[in-house]
């Protein structure tokens, strides 16, 4: 299939995934009932539209984001929490929650953005000549303390309660979010997609190793500058509304490779939609599994994720080797 | 035209130094660089495709200081082959031959200019014939013939080839050699760092010898290709010789005795 049908079939199974995400649940809503004045009309406009709205970008912003590093560090494990953004913005929604300011309006919100802009600053300070290594390993070394402080606070919460409560918030999640969480979230998310976007020719370029990209005129360090700013902000913001979902960003861009080609500039577009269709369906999925609670979002993405992708890969590396 | 480095220093803790170094590229010439292991062959090279700015000295391309030019005005006119033949993902053979237009590049795809760019050097390089096959999938000479098809896409006056023969058998690295002879043919400057001391005889228009950083030799083979020279620079026992063809030959009988 060409590449622009097989954009446009994603696209559309977007739209489906979407659509589904805003039907599905205990309660299957219909699209006739969605204007409703009852409870069905509630239930849409207040939990499903916020739910399906978060999922769609969250999805798009760690499929994209992974793409995007993957592309810059040449290396296809890498993923968003490499650079220690997401464990960063972690550690500050859980102060928040720990310092209970969860309770004031957004609390959670800016002080996990907080944790990312901090972040985003370290990374920027490192990242002198261009080059991946020391930058990378500066992402590891502050995503481990940032997990090491992160546990911390879980043991010294004051109660049981309040420790559960950050446990719970920090296994990432879409439900019980309002239109407002979107709002606030989604100028980060869009500035960050934009720039994360941009970067498909010097990621090509980089195909060609650091010195081929540097002698066909690409600024490594400007690229540098871009991917941490618009991780940071996109990925900060996702983790700040709905905690760390993992998996969509490493098992995407694979996906995408497989079918689109491994051309770093080819996939961006299709990983944010791949992310976005996994995300949603997952979501979609959490809710229909019957039982009293409800598996979280992060938990279910890795449990249904992981077989998938190992099969995956052994079909890969069959065909391949 | 002419690529002329002026009292060249570069000194930094990973990379090996160079000091005081004056050469002059000429555009229609096929220039190699020589010298042992760490004299700076590769740093200079690296300098005059303004990767690496030099501390003190300039290098201009028609006087003009390629490290004050736009890195895409630069790259458009300065072409690189870097060592290692690296190619990081199992695209297309011609996809990666494209990314040689990067420089080139305004709008989101292709124009005709750059589509004609790229089916020329790949014609250029014989490589039409595999296109399509991912560039992992082929031979090491395949791979450094697209890779330099990618430089030449880029439709660039020089072309910069570090250690291009690196890891290949003698056919394929007279495929290259020859490939980079018929461009300096054209008109164009090509540089190239080369270990082989008997390629660099037979394939050189002009030699540039380092040593331990700084300039030990520059000209003609017979001016820079004598015994003393390759004694004191390599410690090697060798001189030229006409075969019985009349083609400048180099002999190398052994190390220098201390």
């Amino acid at each position: 299939m060409k590449p622009r049908a097989l954009t446009s079939l994603l696209l559309l199974l977007t739209v489906a995934a979407f659509l589904l995400s805003l039907m599905a649940g205990k309660v299957w809503i219909w699209p006739i009932s969605w204007a409703a004045d009852n409870a069905d009309g509630w239930i849409f406009a207040e939990l499903r539209l916020p739910r399906a709205v978060l999922g769609l970008c969250i999805g798009a912003v760690l499929g994209l984001s992974g793409a995007v590093l993957q592309g810059y560090l040449r290396n296809p494990l890498a993923d968003p929490t490499v650079l220690g953004v997401s464990a960063s913005a972690a550690l500050g929604g859980v102060g928040a929650i720990y310092l209970g300011l969860n309770l004031l309006p957004f609390g959670v919100f800016a002080c996990a953005m907080l944790g990312a802009g901090f972040s985003i600053l370290l990374l920027l300070a490192i990242s002198r000549d261009g080059g991946p290594i020391g930058f990378i390993l500066g992402g590891m070394v502050l995503s481990t303390l940032a997990g090491a402080l992160t546990a911390f606070v879980i043991s010294i919460a004051p109660n049981p309660f309040a420790a559960s409560e950050i446990i719970n918030w920090l296994m990432g999640a879409l439900t019980d979010r309002l239109m407002a969480d979107v709002w606030t979230a989604l100028p980060f998310m869009v500035l960050g997609v934009a720039l994360l976007l941009s970067t498909g020719r010097a990621l090509d370029a980089l195909t060609l190793g650091e010195n081929g990209a540097k002698s066909l005129g690409i600024n490594l360090l400007r690229l540098q500058w871009i991917i941490v700013l618009g991780v940071g902000l996109a990925v900060g913001a996702s983790v700040a509304v709905s905690g760390v979902v993992g998996f969509v960003g490493l098992i995407v861009p694979h996906l995408i490779r497989a079918v689109y080609g491994e051309q770093p500039s080819r996939i961006l577009l299709p990983s944010a939609l791949g992310g976005a269709i996994l995300t949603l369906t997952a979501d979609s999925l959490v809710r229909l599994i019957p039982g009293p609670g409800e598996m979280r979002l992060g938990i279910a993405m890795a449990v249904l994720g992981a077989p998938f992708f190992l099969l995956l890969l052994l079909r890969y590396r069959k065909g391949a080797v | 035209m002419t690529l002329t480095v002026r009292n060249l220093s570069f000194a930094h803790a990973h990379q090996p130094t160079l000091e005081g170094i004056d050469a002059k590229f000429e555009a229609g010439k096929f220039t190699v660089i020589l010298g042992p292991n760490g004299a700076g062959k590769s740093t200079l090279l690296a300098c005059l495709a303004g990767l690496l700015k030099p501390q003190t000295g300039t290098v201009s391309l028609h006087d003009a200081d390629i490290t004050e030019m736009p890195p895409t005005t630069r790259a458009r006119q300065i072409g690189l082959l870097p060592q290692g033949a690296e190619t990081h993902w199992a695209i297309p053979s011609e996809a990666l031959v494209a990314l040689g237009r990067i420089p080139h590049m305004r709008g989101a795809g292709p124009s005709a200019n750059d589509r004609r760019a790229i089916s020329a050097a790949m014609s250029a390089t014989a490589t039409e014939g595999f296109a399509d096959r991912p560039v992992t999938q082929l031979s090491g000479g395949e791979r450094t013939r697209v890779l330099l098809a990618r430089v030449l896409a880029g439709e660039p006056e020089w072309i910069l080839a570090d250690e291009p023969l690196a890891n290949l058998d003698p056919g394929f690295q007279l495929d290259i050699l020859s490939l980079l002879q018929r461009q300096a043919e054209a008109g164009k400057g090509v540089v190239a760092v080369l270990h082989d001391l008997q390629y660099a005889v037979r394939f050189a228009d002009h030699l540039v010898l380092l040593h331990e950083g700084r300039l030990f030799a520059q000209g003609s083979v017979d001016n820079v290709i004598t015994p003393a020279n390759l004694a004191h620079v390599y410690g090697i026992d060798a001189n030229l010789f006409n075969d019985e063809e009349g083609t400048v030959q180099l002999f190398i009988k052994g190390k220098v005795r201390p």
